[in-house]
């Protein structure tokens, strides 16, 4: 039966790798009722693909992997990649295990329908976690399929070699069987155990680290050339016929509530097809795309804005976090005896930090496509978490979980809850309203007012030296503005749903965190509270998870402190950070080994020379210092080191050179690795030196790319070296395993700028960004 | 609504729209285009960037009735089935992290080799300063321009 496919949805099957003997065996075999999300929509004269969609089955191993009749094989994962090149890895993965050429396989991703429910991505343990159960069912299917060979030979399987998705005998290597030939569209009908799909496991065990060969190379990540010759399909470009576009409006002032709308404000516009309003939810729905832009600048409504302001400006914000009553606190975690140790100590260092709101600010401003056909709800959408959002969907428009499902696709950058959750919820309930499938897309302003934020900080820290120069206590107070942080895909908590009036009784609690210590400080006291704003729904100023969510912030703070202690003690930096390692007790023959191997090697590879900050200055124009830090992040490592020249006339600063030594135990692919790492970095390097929300006491101000500034072209660094270390204890064990990747790189380079600048000045800036104004001001103040 | 006539990669299309559109709409949803992508709408980031006789244009902020010239967008860039140097640069540097503004970098730089075949480090910061990348790939995008302007220069 043919599909009858519009060309953009044939193409969005083609690049993403379904084959059409996988539609033909997935027809054929019935059982597995699965469809490609983009293959069907309202157009699949296909009762199977009409709906429902229940969820694939991940105890079966019919749902991971399809061998073809051409000896080739598609996988079948339930996670998203956000453009890390994860999805090459776990093609890696899968391949090794299974013993087949990377190159002979395909993988889909992220459909609800289609892959097993993996979640999704998020907190950069797509590797360290998720590519477990899909190691292990694909070393079950190359069990299966030698079992399979054993009974066509008359041989045990123990007898048996596969390799390159071929059986042989090995006694006798002219006999040989194909994968194809065993099972070549056909199911496997076997079934996996596992509480949940982590757990997801057949009878087989995955390879030791040696005898894996995919794993450890570098293939070219597979979606890249569609990405760079225009073939392929981005959720942003899926069209449907019928379809009709839509764009919100949101309140002008944060907190305003709706009066009226008059609808002949926008009625005479070309395409009009209609208002839609729920609350303080209006969106407006055209023919075509500009007109809809167009409606929703035009479309007259009277708004009353609140009675009091919804939040202090943001020049206003930090004074406003210490005096606010906090909203929670966290158990303070005491080592030791820190009043006293501070009252004895020779040298007392104290300061405090602040970072601003910083937003994810995508590239592409959040979209997606919603198509209610059938009865059922199909949504288009590049969100992270396909599953999350298909689960929200179906509680939001109270429709059963069968009847919704989401197809994942490419899409603009995603570290985190991203408004792409907002927008999918929103395009489905104007589709459910208007019974057509609608597009939307927010506008630049919109995103980078509304998008959700990573919570701003103020920090307080008092350490104290002996006369060696050694620490010996350190207090570390943290506040945060996270009251009411926003899930995923929450169905009362995103943002259509506030506007609706949808919420909880009792909004989420937030977080302030205190740094994971691997440093030996005997006398520890870290406390940290949570404050609001005023206004605690329909606010732009809502915090949600940005990469690594509260890492980046806390790493300034904390790794900046530790340098101010160093150049206190007239230290070098880096042996200062080593000496505080080499006495940590901490998970003594793991990340204590590993955290001295990746500074060490970091300063290797700078060629760092042992001194106390700041260098001596010199007189010229530009003054050149150098800044190290690091972290972990669950159990990755890094370690950071930025060179950088501060323009003395101007206040320009500019990274010349980074270097990242990074340690996250089984390196899947260096050289996508290596690109993960220096965007990570980058990312850091545009949040240190560029990005801040601002706003007036009534709305966001920072509003497109010239009031919210980002990293550009001639702020690049001339070079950046990554160096991978692999630190474990017992670096060749065979049981090495691999570890996030997505973060860790980016936590501690705020610091690392903050500290080179004052290497290369003598002025510590407590406060990104570090922008050409602030850093001169500061120059100035110190007679720089 | 009236016939606008445009010369697309290559081919002459007519579309009946309204003239004061902006190019973009026209190229993504009359033409069916993926290369060109609204990313501002304000001419600020480069997402949207086409090449009209060899300028590059950003196409959220023209109208389509002021378009005259060949306009080459990201599918057009390939002749014969055979990526242009620049595209082939990308792969091989592994430039894309999403991937979504690498429009506007492609283009940018392929506006850039078309007037400089050989622009030194400086002035392929100042002709790509307006392509903005939230996935932060301009080390990889200047290592790819790198590529292309070297081999140029050799031949
Ligand atoms: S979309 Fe045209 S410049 Fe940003
Ligand atoms: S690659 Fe993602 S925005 Fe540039």
């Amino acid at each position: 039966m043919s599909l009858h496919l519009p060309p953009a949805i044939e193409d969005a099957i083609q690049t993403s790798g379904l084959s059409p003997s996988r539609r033909n065996f997935l027809k054929a075999s019935g059982a597995l009722v699965v469809s490609l999300g983009v293959a069907d929509g309202a157009f699949a004269a296909d009762a199977a693909v009409a709906g429902p969609y229940p969820d694939p089955d991940f105890r079966q191993l019919d749902t991971w992997i399809v061998i073809h009749p051409d000896n080739s094989a598609t996988f079948f994962v339930g996670k998203t990649d956000g453009g890390q090149g994860t999805g090459t890895a776990f093609r890696q993965m899968m391949c090794d295990e299974l013993d087949i050429a990377y190159d002979k396989t395909s993988l889909i991703m992220g459909r609800t329908d289609t892959t097993p429910d993996q979640g999704g991505s998020g907190g950069s343990d797509a590797v360290e976690r998720d590519g477990w159960p899909m190691r292990r069912v694909a070393a079950e299917a190359r069990r299966v399929l030698l079992e399979l060979a054993g009974k066509h030979f008359g041989v045990p399987a123990a007898q048996l070699d596969a390799r390159d998705a071929t059986i042989t005998v090995r006694s006798d290597p002219a006999k040989s069987v194909t994968y194809a030939e065993l099972v070549g569209g056909k199911r496997f009908n076997v079934t996996l155990t596992g509480k949940n799909v982590d757990t997801t496991t057949g009878l087989a065990e995955v390879k030791p680290v040696d005898k894996l060969r995919v794993v450890g190379q570098s293939p070219q990540r597979y979606d890249i050339p569609a990405k760079v010759d225009g073939s392929l399909t981005w959720a942003v470009d899926m069209k449907l016929p019928g379809m009709v576009h839509a764009r919100n409006v949101r309140p002008p002032v944060a907190g305003a509530v709706l009066k009226s709308i008059d609808e002949s404000s926008v009625a005479g516009i070309p395409g009009f097809v209609r208002v839609v309003r729920s609350g303080n939810y209006v969106a407006v729905i055209c023919e075509r795309e500009e007109q809809a832009i167009r409606a929703a600048r035009q479309l007259k409504i009277n708004w009353q804005p609140p009675a009091t302001a919804p939040f202090p400006a943001s020049d206003q914000l930090f004074d406003y976090m210490r005096r606010a009553t906090p909203t929670s606190h966290a158990e303070p975690e005491i080592v030791g005896d820190p009043a006293a140790a501070l009252a004895g100590a020779k040298l007392v260092v104290e300061a405090e930090y602040e970072v601003p709101f910083q937003g994810h600010t995508a590239i592409g401003p959040a979209h997606a496509l919603a198509d209610p056909s059938n009865g059922q709800m199909t949504i288009y959408s590049n969100d992270m978490k396909s599953y999350g959002l298909r689960n929200g969907v179906a509680q939001f428009l109270n429709m059963p979980r069968e009847q919704v499902r989401v197809a994942y696709m490419d899409g603009p950058q995603v570290y985190g809850r991203t408004a792409a959750d907002d927008a999918g919820f929103e395009a489905a309930f104007l589709a459910h309203e208007l019974k057509r499938p609608v597009r939307l897309q927010w506008m630049r302003n919109e995103e980078t007012a509304w998008d959700t934020k990573g919570p701003a900080y103020v920090f307080k820290l008092r350490g104290g030296l002996d006369a060696q120069g050694k620490v010996v206590a350190l207090d570390y107070d943290a506040c945060a503005v996270d009251y009411n942080h926003v899930g995923y895909n929450e169905p009362d908590t995103v943002l259509i749903a506030q506007l609706m009036g949808r919420r909880p009784k009792t909004p989420a609690k937030g977080a302030a965190e205190t740094p994971s210590v691997q440093y030996a400080i005997p006398n520890l006291r870290m406390t940290a509270r949570v404050v609001g704003l005023p206004l605690t729904w329909e606010t732009p100023l809502r915090t949600g998870n940005l990469r690594d969510p509260n890492g980046p912030q806390v790493t300034f703070a904390f790794e900046s402190f530790i340098d101010e202690l160093a150049a206190a003690a007239k230290a070098d930096p880096v042996q200062f950070r080593l000496d505080l390692l080499a006495d940590s007790q901490e998970d003594d023959a793991f990340r204590r080994a590993r955290s001295i191997a990746a500074v060490q090697a970091a300063a290797k590879a700078y060629g760092w020379e042992p001194r106390p900050s700041p260098a001596r200055r010199n007189t010229g124009q530009n003054l050149t210092g150098r800044g190290i830090a690091y972290t972990t992040r669950n159990r990755t490592i890094a370690a950071v080191i930025a060179e950088v020249e501060v323009n003395r006339q101007t206040g320009r600063v500019w990274a010349k050179r980074l270097v990242c030594a990074h340690d996250c135990g089984l390196v899947i692919n260096p050289e996508g690795l290596r690109r993960t790492v220096e965007c990570g970095m980058l990312h850091a390097l545009s949040r240190a030196l560029w990005e801040e929300v601002k706003f007036d006491n009534e709305k966001v101000t920072s509003v497109d790319w010239v009031s919210h500034p980002s990293l550009r072209h001639s702020d690049t660094p001339e070079t950046i070296d990554v160096v991978l270390v692999n630190g474990d204890p017992v670096p060749d064990r065979s049981d090495l395993a691999p570890y996030g990747a997505g973060e860790t790189s980016h936590k501690p380079l705020i610091a690392a700028i903050a500290n080179a600048i004052h290497d290369a000045t003598g002025v510590r800036l407590h406060r990104p960004p570090f922008r050409k104004e602030r850093v001169l001001a500061a120059l100035r103040a110190a007679n720089v | 609504m009236s016939i606008v006539k445009l010369h697309v990669n290559g081919t002459d299309r007519e579309v009946d729209t309204d003239p004061s559109t902006p190019l973009l709409y026209v190229l993504r949803n009359d033409l069916g285009l993926r290369g060109p992508r609204f990313g501002c709408g304000l001419g600020q980031c480069g997402a949207c960037t086409v090449i009209v006789d060899g300028a590059a244009i950003r196409s959220c902020t023209t109208q389509v009735s002021q378009v005259r010239g060949q306009i080459t967008t990201l599918e057009g860039l390939s002749k014969d089935g055979k990526l242009d140097p620049l595209q082939q640069a990308w792969i091989d540097e592994q430039v894309p992290q999403c991937g979504y503004c690498q429009n506007g970098q492609i283009m940018t730089a392929k506006a850039l080799l078309g007037r400089n075949p050989n622009p030194t480090d400086a002035q392929i910061r100042t002709a790509m300063e307006g392509a903005l990348c939230r996935c932060m790939t301009y080390y990889r995008v200047q290592a790819a321009i790198k590529r292309v302007a070297r081999r140029e220069t050799v031949k």
